[in-house]
């Protein structure tokens, strides 16, 4: 069984059962990752490119991993040093590279739904790793593979979702994901930073950090661009640190063990304190070994098994 | 050139008639209406189970000439509009160089004259630059042929400006066309804000970015008694406020595009930039509120906002992609399938909203069938049914949402000063 779309490009488009095949999968790709020689041939001859319109350390070096991990040739193009600065549209970018060979393009864009418009013009499959504030889909299922090897699985889970909701593609991925998987998920962060319709989606909103944590078995909390407050989303970072800020004393409002988790980069002292983020709870670190083996699980199901 | 439309339905709201009758149509005029006209050596058409109606007008379109031509140039979209059934369109002046000047607004005639199809209306800007800060030369432009004044793409931000513009042009028989949209407020985004644009991801529109707008036009139109319409309104709020303006006693004229009537922001899913338009696409109550008010008549005119974009321009991120549907050639099936088969909307009335609405609105002498009238005549086959096909557009512009949908109600002949420019969905060329 693989999964039925060409695509990876949100969380809607799964089925639970294709979720919970690609972080069972992701399981056993960790295996692999534990060795001392982290490399299989599963993917050889299989070529992927990053494609990032965007910078990242963790997302980009995850999906290259993975792909060398598994054998695949790997080819990164950051956009700064490419053709895009020449002005080629991302149609034409794209096509370029299905022509020399690629199967697989994965797309890091500030615009959502640039994924979207790759995948429509290319036979090459294509994976979104966060498009704008639209989705950020292999960030939630390396989440929601965390939370499943803590705690079993997501039913009647409280998990709470803190921050910059509005401009979040990880919250909008984690909240479709969860509330697919049985979770209950709550949303907290100032009004400027939620946008409407949450409750349609299935979300408990709330703009008490009190409420939000009461009980809560995962927190997650989101990275605060610095830029937001100069848009004039809140007063001042002070203020957003002490209201929204994840400390020691407003995490003991949630469950004893409550798991900690942050997409990274985190903003110390910002949105988490210095020792929550290195608490037992946090499972900041654990989250980034996770995501090179949900990115592998994915490689696989989309590249791996035709043909074999 | 002389013929008789024979057996026909003819529909003239400004007569109040719905009526089978021959139409006589002699040098460019309306010679006669009438029952079992003698058509003795004359060329007849057989209208039979069709609508003849004055010819239609659309009074909001981007032909993109001059300096778009990529896009879209005066003979394409006349061929367009003659095509969709609208013998007279009038032209937004948001072209580069825009239409502030004379000389533009001479250019565009010889252009449409050329071209020999659809009449075209020039309509020049309310500003100089169509930068919101200083007056048009209104005086000149009125005399060198516009009909009405617009900086259509654009709002006009300043209230002082607005104000000056209203009050001034009161000279003329000439409306300011608000295009309303507080920028402030806009910051930026693409789409309705909403639910959808939660979902999606894209930053969202507040319909209220339109409504402050409305409101402060119509306040103006108050203060100034100047003559007031306002552009393609889109939300439940904007109605709401013309409808203060109605009971207030304030005369304001307003349109509404066809995917305004028809199409939610839900369309906006899948990333589709054929939908990305300006107003955005909205929830599904302003759809239903503006479709309303287009059947009751609180918005008089049906526009299309005919805004055709090459390919390349469309196949972009949506965020990037410019707004604008290209609408002529779809406008009248859409309509007549919205309002009159799903909506129950009259005849005579469907027919209003493209004749006397716009031809009232821009104070023009078209959109009747009377005797000895100018022959502009758009015949509809209400019962054809047809699936829209981009391909297929006269206009260069085929970035349009509607695309492989069913649509009942087509244009099947267009008259303009008595000649025939489109029969059977082609343009009759010269």
């Amino acid at each position: 069984m693989g999964l039925c779309a060409k695509d990876l490009l949100d969380m809607g488009q799964l089925s639970p059962e294709e979720i919970e095949l690609i972080l069972q999968t992701g399981k056993e790709m960790k295996t692999i990752i534990k060795r001392d020689i982290k490399k299989v041939p599963t993917l050889r001859g299989k070529t992927m490119v990053t494609l990032f319109y965007e910078p990242s350390t963790r997302t980009r070096t995850s999906f290259e991993l993975a792909g060398k991990y598994m054998s695949a040739d790997v080819v990164n193009i950051s956009t700064s040093a490419s053709s895009v600065v020449k002005g080629e549209s991302i149609k034409d970018t794209g096509m370029t590279l299905q022509m020399m060979g690629m199967d697989l393009v994965v797309i890091r864009h500030n615009m959502a739904g640039a994924p979207h418009l790759l995948a429509k013009n290319l036979k090459a499959r294509v994976i979104n790793g966060g498009d704008g504030f639209h989705e950020h889909p292999t960030q939630a299922l390396l989440d929601m593979m965390t939370i499943k090897d803590k705690l079993g699985g997501f039913a009647g889970l409280k998990v709470a979702i803190i921050g910059d909701i509005l401009h979040s593609r990880v919250a909008r991925s984690n909240l479709s994901g969860l509330i697919k998987m049985g979770a209950q998920v709550w949303i907290c962060g100032p009004p400027t930073l939620i946008p409407p319709g949450l409750e349609k989606l299935g979300a408990k909103v709330t703009y008490s950090m009190e409420e939000a944590l009461r009980g809560a078995q995962v927190v997650m909390m989101l990275r605060i661009q610095l830029e937001r407050q100069k848009a004039g989303m809140f007063p001042t970072l002070r203020e957003y640190s002490r209201i929204f800020g994840l400390n020691s004393q407003n995490l003991k409002l949630a469950d004893k063990d409550c798991l900690v988790m942050h997409p990274g980069p985190i903003n110390r002292g910002l949105e988490l304190s210095g020792e929550v983020a290195d608490c037992s709870q946090s499972l900041i670190n654990e989250q980034v070994t996770n995501g090179v083996s949900v990115r592998m699980a994915l490689l696989y199901l989309m590249l791996g098994q035709k043909g074999e | 050139m002389e013929y008789i439309l024979k057996g026909g339905v003819v529909i003239d709201p400004k007569a109040g008639l719905e009526k089978e009758l021959d139409v006589h149509v002699k040098d460019g005029r309306i010679a006669a209406l009438g029952e079992n006209l003698v058509a003795k050596g004359i060329e007849t058409f057989d209208l039979q189970g069709k609508l003849v109606a004055p010819g239609f007008i659309d009074m909001h379109v981007h032909l993109r000439e001059p300096g778009g031509e990529a896009h879209e140039t005066i003979a394409t979209g006349c061929r367009a509009a003659a095509a969709g059934g609208f013998a007279t369109v009038a032209a937004m002046p948001n072209t580069n160089p825009c239409v502030d000047n004379e000389g533009v607004v001479e250019l565009i005639k010889s252009k449409a004259q050329k071209a020999g199809l659809s009449r075209v209306l020039p309509i020049g800007t309310i500003s100089k630059g169509q930068l919101g800060q200083e007056m048009a030369e209104i005086g000149m432009l009125y005399e060198a042929g516009v009909v009405a004044i617009s900086d259509d793409g654009k709002p006009v931000v300043s209230s002082e400006v607005m104000r000056r513009a209203l009050e001034y042009s009161k000279m003329y028989a000439c409306p300011v066309i608000s295009h309303c949209e507080d920028p402030s407020l806009v910051a930026g985004g693409v789409m309705n804000e909403g639910y959808w644009s939660t979902v999606l991801g894209l930053k969202g529109i507040p319909g209220e970015a339109e409504e402050i707008m409305v409101i402060r036009d119509i306040l103006l139109a108050r203060l100034t008694g100047g003559r007031l319409h306002l552009a393609h309104i889109s939300t439940k709020g904007s109605v709401e406020l013309l409808r203060f303006a109605r009971t207030q006693g304030i005369a304001v004229t307003a349109e509404a595009t066809p995917h305004h009537i028809l199409l939610t922001d839900e369309e906006v899913k899948g990333y589709d930039t054929s939908t990305k338009v300006n107003p955005p696409l909205r929830a599904a109550e302003d759809v239903e509120a503006v479709r309303e008010a287009v059947m009751e008549g609180l918005i008089p005119c049906i526009v299309t906002d005919h805004a055709p974009w090459s390919q390349e321009e469309k196949e972009q991120e949506y965020a990037k992609a410019p707004n604008g549907i290209s609408g002529l050639e779809t406008a009248v099936p859409v309509c007549w399938n919205t309002l009159v088969v799903k909506g129950g909307m009259s005849r005579l009335d469907f027919v209003a909203r493209f004749t006397t609405g716009p031809a009232k609105a821009l104070g023009v002498p078209y959109g009747s069938l009377e005797v000895g009238g100018t022959a502009d005549i758009t015949v509809i086959d209400p019962n054809m049914k047809k699936r829209v096909s981009t391909d297929t557009f006269y206009s260069k512009g085929k970035n349009s949402p509607l695309n492989g949908r069913v649509f009942q109600g087509w244009p099947v002949m267009t008259v303009v000063d008595g000649k025939i420019v489109m029969q059977d969905g082609k343009i009759r060329e010269v």
